[in-house]
């Protein structure tokens, strides 16, 4: 039984050993150098390999940090609830509406999206927003406006609206599988048992739900906080990001060392806050259907 | 001339069901449910094709037919899930034309059983009185009733992931039933069970609409569950109802072949009509001879028959050793098959002469229960068979 057990799992080990040594060389590895900076001190071009504890003290004391990690969590926040609330309906209409035999048709034309790169997704939204861009061409040609309107870009909102448009597919796909799972026969049930469909979606589907909507949340919520591209080219650099602050630490300020600190701290928020998502929807998820 | 009347009830005693001493006449009952040329489509396939029958207060009715017959369909559409392109649905005198799911007097427990996972076993069973007014202690109480009839007491808290397949459907039970429907819709309930908990639980769900007072309507391809519950069954194919009856009348008196066929083991043979009279019809069987059956038991010929048969139920005959006397008719044969089943054993016999009637011997399968100590006789065996003619069934 041991000997069994013990072959299938060095099967296993050796199955997936050259997917994990990847993980480890380009996760790990990176994260746990970035891990050990953020304790060293800054010299001038260099980094003395002493511990101390003053970047994180720096970081938190920072107020321009605390402003900038507080917007990109709000951004990031608003990006979530845009994306998931306008997904809900897509992948209901998904699994609901959609013939069977159309459903693979449907989720490849929400993934066409995907086939572009992410920047040039990113930059498409600037060449329709822009100054010159899609929309005030447009609206000047009608003679709808006389000078371009300049509240189109370069704002929170416009950050929100091309976050949410890249991420939909992240959001979309998950709530789908959930709503696929739900055994038909249970809104049915609902039915039967006195509820009104709206009623039944409420008591029976949503809460079923909810495993899809917790994933797409934090797929959307935790990558958008890290963004960069988006501030730089939308945000035109003036409405920076918590990434933002990292690179221009790391790369223009060079100070490796604060630059990793600022990194980390991120981080523990964005774990801290999805762990307390996680636990405050830990009734949805210890379902098993 | 005493043993001749013992030989009748025999034939029939593999129909009896435990359902205990009679209640008021099934026709003195008002109509709980009535379908009048009820028709459904589903695009060009023909569903439902004219429906009509009556189910009475207080009745446990049985939908019996193959899958595809479009028994589930017919309940649905009682249940209010499937809508109607034809005919009349009224529940208790209602008609249910514009009346959702949501709103009809009618509960129902799934095949799958459709418990919310999400719910603890009590959130499942009260799931259906969010809108009642009562208190919430006084909803909590029903629940623990609720859960006591079908033997789930102190299950409550349970999460209803966590149950067995028996568990599962005695919550959809309790469930359904703590709503006090007018009538409780079963979908093949007892079909994702085993053996063993299926005739435990068709016991059970008797015991329990005889406690319950409310009239079920069970959907099922099994007929011998049917007919161990059932006061009276709808045996249907291709949307039709091909026969309506109580389940002693539906397995002695088939209304047609393919009844008689799907409802428990029938011998058929091929018959040929020599005579009739007033009460009976005379009719030469293979084996059999000639022999005059009442006109109670004749029945049709469904189309693509290839002429009159006969049907015979395995134990509407006594096999007897030979030189023993016995009461009927009595032929003779050799066994030629036997297949052992523990309690009972199934013997192929070869009548002598029933080859004569168109040069092939023909097989009749007998039945007999096992006794205790005595040997089954072996293949090859001469035997005495007893039978009547009464237990003969024509269709012309």
């Amino acid at each position: 039984m041991a000997t069994g057990n013990g072959t299938e799992t060095g099967q296993g080990l050796r199955l997936i050993a050259p997917p994990l040594l990847y993980a480890i060389l380009l996760l790990a590895v990176p994260l746990l150098t970035i891990l050990a900076y953020s304790f060293f001190k800054d010299g001038y071009l260099t980094i003395v390999r002493e511990f101390t504890l003053e970047n994180y003290l720096a970081t938190w004391a920072d107020p321009i940090f605390r402003t900038i990690l507080v917007r990109s969590l709000m951004v990031a926040a608003m990006v979530t609830a845009v994306t998931v609330l306008m997904a809900f309906p897509v992948a209901y209409f998904l699994s609901f509406v959609v013939a069977p035999e159309r459903k693979a048709l449907w989720i490849f034309l929400i993934t066409i999206p995907f086939w572009t790169s992410y920047l040039v997704r990113v930059f498409l939204w600037k060449v329709i927003l822009g100054f010159n861009g899609v929309i005030n061409s447009g609206l000047k040609a009608n003679g709808l406006i006389d000078e371009p309107l300049k509240f189109l870009l370069y704002n929170t909102g416009s950050i929100v609206m091309t976050l949410s448009h890249s991420y939909a597919p992240f959001a979309i796909l998950p709530i789908y599988v959930a709503l696929e799972k739900i055994d038909r026969s249970l809104l049915e049930a609902g039915r039967d048992l006195g509820e009104s469909r709206l009623m039944t979606f409420w008591r029976v589907t949503l809460p079923l739900a909810m495993p899809g909507v917790v994933a797409a949340v934090l797929i959307v919520f935790i990558p958008t906080i890290g963004d960069y591209v988006t501030p730089t080219v939308i945000g035109g650099g003036k409405i920076p990001m918590v990434a933002n602050l990292i690179q221009a630490q790391m790369l223009d300020i060079d100070n490796k060392p604060l630059g990793s600190a600022v990194a980390i701290s991120a981080m523990a928020v964005v774990t801290a806050l999805s762990l307390a998502f996680l636990f405050l929807n830990r009734r949805f998820l210890k379902v098993r259907a | 001339m005493t043993a001749a009347h013992t030989l009748q009830p025999v034939a029939l005693a593999a129909s009896a069901s435990p359902r205990g001493p009679a209640r008021p006449a099934l026709d003195d009952r008002k109509p709980m449910i009535e379908c009048r040329g009820v028709q459904k489509y589903y695009g060009d396939y023909h569903a439902l094709r004219g429906i009509d029958l009556t189910i009475r207060e207080g009745e446990f009715f049985s939908l019996l037919g193959p899958s595809g017959c479009g028994k589930t369909t017919l309940l649905r559409t009682i249940a209010g899930f499937e809508g109607i392109d034809g005919g009349v649905v009224l529940v208790d005198g209602r008609d249910m034309a514009n009346v959702p799911a949501n709103v009809r007097p009618t509960n129902m427990v799934f095949q799958s059983y459709a418990i919310f996972p999400h719910l603890t076993v009590a959130e499942n069973v009260g799931f259906g009185l969010r809108r009642d007014p009562r208190s919430r202690a006084e909803k909590a109480a029903a629940v623990d009733d609720a859960l006591d009839m079908v033997g789930m007491k102190g299950f409550g808290g349970r999460a209803a992931h966590a149950l067995s397949g028996g568990q599962r459907q005695r919550v959809a039970l309790a469930r359904a039933l703590i709503l006090k429907p007018k009538v409780l819709l079963l979908d093949e309930p007892l079909s994702a069970l085993d053996r063993k908990m299926r005739e435990q639980m068709q016991v059970e769900l008797i015991k329990l609409q005889r406690q319950v007072g409310i009239t079920f309507v069970l959907v099922t391809h099994d007929q011998e569950e049917a007919l161990v519950m059932s006061d009276r069954i709808a045996v249907m194919f291709e949307g039709e109802i091909a026969q309506l009856d109580g389940p002693e009348a539906l397995y002695a008196r088939p209304a047609s072949r393919r009844v008689a066929d799907f409802i428990g083991v029938m011998n058929f043979m091929p018959a040929r009509i020599v005579g009739e009279g007033a009460d009976h019809v005379t009719v030469a069987v293979p084996g059999f001879g000639t022999v005059d059956i009442p006109a109670a038991n004749v029945s049709r010929a469904d189309r693509g028959d290839a002429g009159p048969s006969i049907g015979f139920r395995p134990e509407a005959a006594t096999l007897l050793p030979m030189g023993a006397e016995a009461p009927g008719r009595v032929t003779e044969g050799v066994i030629d098959e036997v297949v052992y089943y523990g309690d009972m054993t199934y013997y192929d016999v070869i009548m002598d002469g029933s080859d004569d009637y168109d040069g092939v011997p023909h097989e009749v399968r007998i039945s007999m229960r096992n006794v205790f100590g005595r040997e089954v006789p072996d293949v090859g065996t001469r035997v005495r068979v007893s039978w009547s003619p009464g237990s003969l069934v024509l269709f012309r």
